[in-house]
């Protein structure tokens, strides 16, 4: 029997999550099949960056499933599905030991050398981590994602902090990682950026997944008065 | 003898490498060294481990250690020569009044800095980490090395600190070393000592040595934060 190739397709199945017995998420349910960028929108605390943890698995659902193609989104041993988080995590040490240090302990299949040519990081690769610039840190951090030969590549709120040239960048990685076949599934608060980039839209409202549509779809004719409201700029509650 | 004279002989001492004198300051840097050097290979990963583990009864031991900071060098010295007194559990060792005594007197009282500073050091580390470790399948013990290699600039100024206390206690290694001349004679002891007897040049000289290894050991601690605030960010 022939091993299989991909981690894909991704089956989130009534998801939920409650914290203090309070409901945060949830029960949700979709899909995410091979390919393209999808953009999780919605107001504050709808559960957005919630439901990327829980399909990445750090934390732990209440209730439900994330059913992965292969157990937990694993091929030959390694993990194929990475995150990028809104606020990068630079470890205390170089632009190139940060990538030494993800490609030594998940076993990578890419080279340092490669990501930090690829992100545009070679001439700042002695550099302090810490000490790069926001957009520098958010490359790094792709960089990183990307040396894990990542088929899922979770973002959140990825260029919420960044100026318009730091976003135009990683705006160009993520179209560029997704022509490669790479699957993104990102939150957002920037609905031109979901309008730029992203094929299909999932849409959540208080922890409930009120639509999942095509973007040009979503973005042109919603389905949902929620979502309606949202995309006229009402405040939702 | 008056002070002049005392200082004068004390820097004669220490600049015409007086025999007797250099054997004092080398066991003393011995003794400390080694103890820290075994404090720190039970305490960094006993630290790192605390700070990144989870179990019931955790915070009453974080409490212990930190009570542990504050042990007087003499309850120190008393528990190792309890243990290692003839008819001590230890006692068959036959290391009361040796130099190996002074280790485990001096690593007692440096032990607790040691964890309680990598905890707190790691801890910080760990909860920032957190998220992206566990994303690589780094979690739980696994990341101790990664936040030691991390917090290295603030756990160089803790065991930095655990060398000052230890190489200026007295209580613990007079009580498990005995003061032995030639043998277990230490720099602080030893001044405890001479000035009782009133042979001042001597313990001025070790008195200088003795502040100037705290002052290196300052410059040393700043040194550490100011190289980890450039090169790790």
């Amino acid at each position: 029997m022939r091993a299989p190739a991909s981690i894909l397709p991704l089956r989130v199945e009534n998801l939920a999550f409650e914290a203090e017995g309070k409901s945060l998420l949830g029960p949700l349910s979709f899909e995410l099949p091979r390919g393209g960028i999808t953009a999780i929108i919605g107001p504050n605390g709808a559960g957005k960056s919630l439901l990327l943890r829980l399909c990445h698995g750090l934390i732990a659902p209440a209730s439900g499933r994330v059913n992965w193609a292969v157990e937990e989104g694993m091929l030959a041993g390694r993990k194929r599905h990475a995150m990028v988080f809104q606020r990068p995590v630079m470890l205390r040490r170089s632009a190139r030991a940060n990538l030494q240090h993800a490609a030594s302990v998940t076993h990578a299949g890419r080279r340092v050398e490669d990501a930090l040519e690829r992100f545009g990081l070679a001439s700042l690769a002695e550099r302090p981590a810490r000490l790069l610039s926001g957009g520098e840190q958010q490359r790094l951090a792709l960089a990183r994602a990307w040396l894990l030969e990542p088929e899922v590549l979770f973002l959140d709120e990825p260029t919420s902090q960044l100026d318009p040239g730091a976003t135009r960048q990683i705006e160009a990685s993520l179209e560029r990682l997704a022509a490669e076949g790479v699957t993104l599934l990102m939150t957002t608060h920037d609905l031109g950026q979901a309008r730029r980039l992203a094929r299909r839209v999932l849409f959540l409202n208080r922890g409930a997944l009120v639509e999942d549509a095509e973007a040009s779809a979503f973005f042109t004719a919603p389905r949902s008065e929620k979502a309606r409201s949202f995309l006229a700029g009402d405040l939702l509650w | 003898m008056d002070v002049t004279t005392a200082f004068s002989e004390a820097l004669g001492l220490i600049f015409g490498a007086d025999p007797k004198f250099l054997q004092i300051v080398g066991l003393s840097l011995r003794v400390t060294l080694t103890a820290v050097l075994l404090a720190a290979m039970i305490g960094l990963p006993l630290g790192a481990w605390l700070a990144v583990s989870r179990f019931p009864g955790r915070n009453l031991v974080i409490i212990f250690i930190n009570g542990m900071m504050g042990l007087p060098p003499v309850v120190a010295g008393l528990m190792v020569f309890l243990l290692l007194s003839r008819s001590g559990p230890l006692g068959a060792w036959g290391l009361l009044f040796t130099p190996a005594a002074m280790v485990i007197a001096q690593a007692l009282l440096v032990l607790p800095i040691v964890i309680a500073l990598t905890r707190g050091t790691t801890e910080e580390l760990w909860l920032e980490y957190r998220e992206h470790l566990t994303s690589l399948g780094v979690s739980g013990l696994r990341a101790v090395p990664t936040l030691l290699w991390d917090g290295r600039f603030a756990l160089a100024t803790g065991l930095l600190a655990g060398f000052g206390r230890a190489s200026a206690e007295v209580g613990a290694v007079l009580i498990v070393g005995g003061n032995i001349a030639n043998y277990t004679r230490t720099m602080t002891t030893t001044i405890a000592l001479e000035t009782s007897k009133g042979d001042l040049p001597l313990a001025l000289g070790l008195g200088i040595v003795l502040m100037g290894l705290t002052f290196l050991i300052n410059g040393l601690a700043f040194g550490a934060s100011r190289i980890g605030a450039r090169f790790a960010g």
